[in-house]
């Protein structure tokens, strides 16, 4: 395992796209969250500071999406993965270790960007909307970089299914964007409901978690199972 | 090159994408999404039972609630009032009033053809801070040239299906206001009125009170039926917000007047009054969703070139690579505008029957509208493809490609759709960034003697409809030229 760690983290660090997507996601995350903090108005119940300083999380989200799905995808279009997994052949090692090095650089480049924003927050938003520090700040923090870890792990294992970038991609930024959107356009509110409840975006964590989860078995069992 | 050579290449570029199951399939998917979001917003809505939304005279939709205090009138006849007292208040806390200035609290004088709710009526009223005004049959509304003074008189005059409206600052000298054709029939109901319309408060609205103090009262021809009755007109209907606790419609007798307590408000519906009524863009919010699968095939049908190491022999086949761009530009442009115009061409309709089924009011459109509304979906999809066909041609790497597209077009309308928006921002989104476009979907109209949060979070966008898919159609044009320069002067 440790080899096949050694090979993917690599196999990252020695590619310069992945760390212009964690730049740009860090960048873009802590730009839209600025930018969030600054229109917001505060009146009349006070600021909600992790829901608007952390706006700029529904953009970084994307670009984790998308460093994800190149991890798999650039392999399957470069014809790589033949090479991986002939040097491994325990195909669910081969994930694993993607999966693992994945999480690291993301929950890295994340808590950037996650403290990055609350700070520019912070210096936007008058000072007595952080009328609860610590406590609430770390856990918004804490639980938007588990979020993005989640998506990471989401994509990959939808890119595992797919093969293919822009139909993986489109696939989980359809995920991502689309059931707020489609809440509206529906009329009963039980059905609204629901369809947040089940959105890995809004559903909370243990759904996001529930999402990563089914996309991760399926893309682990087909990755097993399938001719490269 | 010739012109036939030109040919040549949109004819090969024609093949390519045509030969291309999972292409084609995209654009299949894209037009059934739209279809299938329109089957499920017109199913899962169900208003059924819910009080019908009043029609004005054309057919469309108005509020038609205020307190009316009337006798019937037969024939001609005229009344005249003054007006010593505006006073309006909204709640605040539980069961609290608060006093504030509500622009267009009326009271003043009306005649209507019933107490029926949308009859047509002509009226003539001092208002919170708009001045004396003359209004008719809900949408139109004339400013009175006679400035707004301490004391108020106003007088409405019918004569047959002609009223005109006068009005003076001290009850000698009358400036008229207007005349108006109003269909009264023989017997018809006129009297005083309040009216107190909501009031945008923060990012919503909330519902006033007002009360007015008629003095003065008197009255000339065909009046008859002896006493004054007082009724709220359309108290039940859903375009009225009801009265802010403790307040309730109630009018009392003075020596020479009454005291007259209103709300609601006698204008055309829109979005914030009407807030169960759907639009077309409601149900064309599949449009999102065909996005997306548009943004992928179009991404794609650059990227496979550079990944199939195609874009060799294609740049080698036709070596003016602006005309290759070109040519896959109108190919990609015209397929994706027919597959979205056949999916808004039967979303539309088919999200209309079965919004309709379930009881669900659906603002009014002219068949003209529609049409503007299911070509501009096509094109609006149509120039995100061609937006996705240039970032894809620059990065060429699908997933990048996807995701600038995808997030340049969603993302600032996620961010819009959100009712804690502040117009400002939102009104600034939709007018810089490419999901402007979605101002081609509006159906719904801003009213200035109708106040209301107009923002792109309600359906109203601040770009007139085509303005605003020229802002995305920009982009695309932008994308494309950059495009075509880096594709000549690269290494392919």
């Amino acid at each position: 395992m440790s080899t096949a760690l050694h090979a993917e983290w690599t196999k990252l660090r020695t590619v310069a796209s992945p760390w212009w997507l964690l730049l740009a996601m860090i960048a873009a995350t802590v730009a839209l969250s600025a930018g969030g903090s600054s229109v917001v108005s505060c009146e009349p119940a006070g600021c909600d500071v992790t829901k608007y300083g952390l706006i700029g999380v529904k953009l970084g989200q994307a670009l984790v999406a998308v460093l994800a799905v190149l991890v798999i995808s650039s392999e399957y279009s470069s014809g790589m993965i033949r090479t991986s997994l002939t040097a491994v052949p325990r195909r669910a090692t081969v994930f694993a270790a993607k999966a693992v090095t994945l999480t690291g650089v993301v929950a890295v480049a994340g808590t950037i960007a996650v403290l990055g924003s609350l700070l520019a927050g912070r210096l936007i938003l008058p000072r007595q909307a952080y009328g609860h520090p610590s406590a609430s700040l770390l856990r918004a923090t804490a639980s938007s970089v588990l979020y993005l870890i989640l998506i990471a792990l989401l994509s990959l294992g939808v890119a595992v299914v797919v093969r293919e970038a822009a139909t993986s991609i489109g696939m989980i930024l359809g995920l991502l964007y689309l059931p707020p959107i489609l809440t509206q356009a529906i009329g009963n509110p039980r059905w609204q409901e629901l369809v947040q409840q089940v959105a890995p975006t809004s559903g909370g964590l243990g759904v996001t978690a529930g999402w990563a989860s089914a996309a991760v078995v399926s893309g682990v069992l087909l990755l097993r199972a399938r001719d490269v | 090159m010739t012109r036939g050579g030109f040919l040549q290449v949109l004819h090969s570029e024609w093949t390519k994408f045509r030969t291309v199951r999972g292409w084609l399939l995209g654009m299949a998917a894209a037009a059934l999404m739209m279809v299938l979001v329109a089957l499920l917003a017109g199913i899962s809505s169900d208003q059924r039972g819910a009080p019908a939304v009043p029609t004005g005279p054309g057919g469309e939709p108005v509020t038609d609630s205020f307190y009316f205090v009337h006798r019937p009138l037969t024939g001609d006849g005229s009344i005249v009032v003054s007006v010593a007292d505006l006073d309006s208040s909204v709640p605040e806390g539980l069961g609290e009033l608060r006093p504030r200035v509500v622009p267009w609290a009326k009271a003043g004088l009306i005649i209507k053809e019933s107490t029926r709710e949308g009859s047509p009526y002509a009226a003539i009223m001092v208002t919170g801070s708009h001045g004396v005004r003359m209004q008719d049959g809900y949408f139109n509304d004339r400013p009175s040239p006679v400035l707004a003074a301490a004391v108020r008189w106003l007088r409405l005059e019918r004569s047959g299906d002609a009223v005109t409206g006068y009005a003076s600052a001290d009850g000698k000298d009358w400036t008229t206001v207007g005349t108006v054709q109003v269909e009264l029939g023989p017997t018809a109901q006129g009297g005083l009125f309040v009216a107190s319309p909501q009031v945008v408060e923060g990012m919503g609205t909330m519902a006033s009170v007002s009360t007015a103090t008629f003095g003065d009262l008197h009255l000339q021809g065909g009046w008859t039926g002896g006493n004054w009755a007082g009724d709220q007109v359309g108290g039940e209907s859903p375009s009225f917000a009801g009265y802010p606790r403790p307040a309730a419609g109630s009018f009392s007798r003075s020596s020479d007047g009454f005291t007259v307590t209103g709300a609601g408000d006698i204008a055309p519906a829109v979005r914030y009054s009407l807030p169960t009524a759907g639009t077309l863009g409601n149900i064309l919010t599949g449009t999102f969703a065909g996005l997306i699968a548009v943004v992928v095939v179009a991404a794609l049908s650059i990227t496979t070139e550079y990944r199939k190491k195609l874009i060799h022999a294609t740049l080698a086949a036709s070596p003016r690579r602006g005309r290759v761009l070109l040519a896959k530009a109108i190919v990609l442009g015209s397929v994706t505008f027919v597959a979205g115009l056949a999916g808004a061409v039967v979303a539309i309709p088919v999200g209309e029957r079965l919004a309709r089924s379930n009881g669900v009011y659906l603002f009014p459109v002219t068949s003209s509208t529609e049409l503007r509304v299911a070509l501009g979906t096509a094109a609006l999809l149509a120039s995100a493809a061609l937006m996705a066909l240039a970032v894809g041609t620059i990065f060429r790497t699908s997933a990048g490609a996807v995701t600038v597209v995808i997030a340049a077009i969603v993302l600032p309308y996620l961010l819009v759709a959100n009712p804690f928006m502040p117009a400002g921002a939102a009104n600034l989104l939709t007018r810089v960034t490419p999901a402007a476009a979605f101002a081609v979907q509006q159906t719904l109209v801003q009213y200035p003697q109708v106040e209301s949060p107009y923002t792109p979070y309600n359906d109203y966008y601040p770009l007139a409809p085509w303005a605003g898919l020229a802002v995305l159609a920009g982009y695309a044009v932008a994308s494309l030229a950059i495009a075509a320069v880096v594709l000549r002067r690269r290494d392919a």
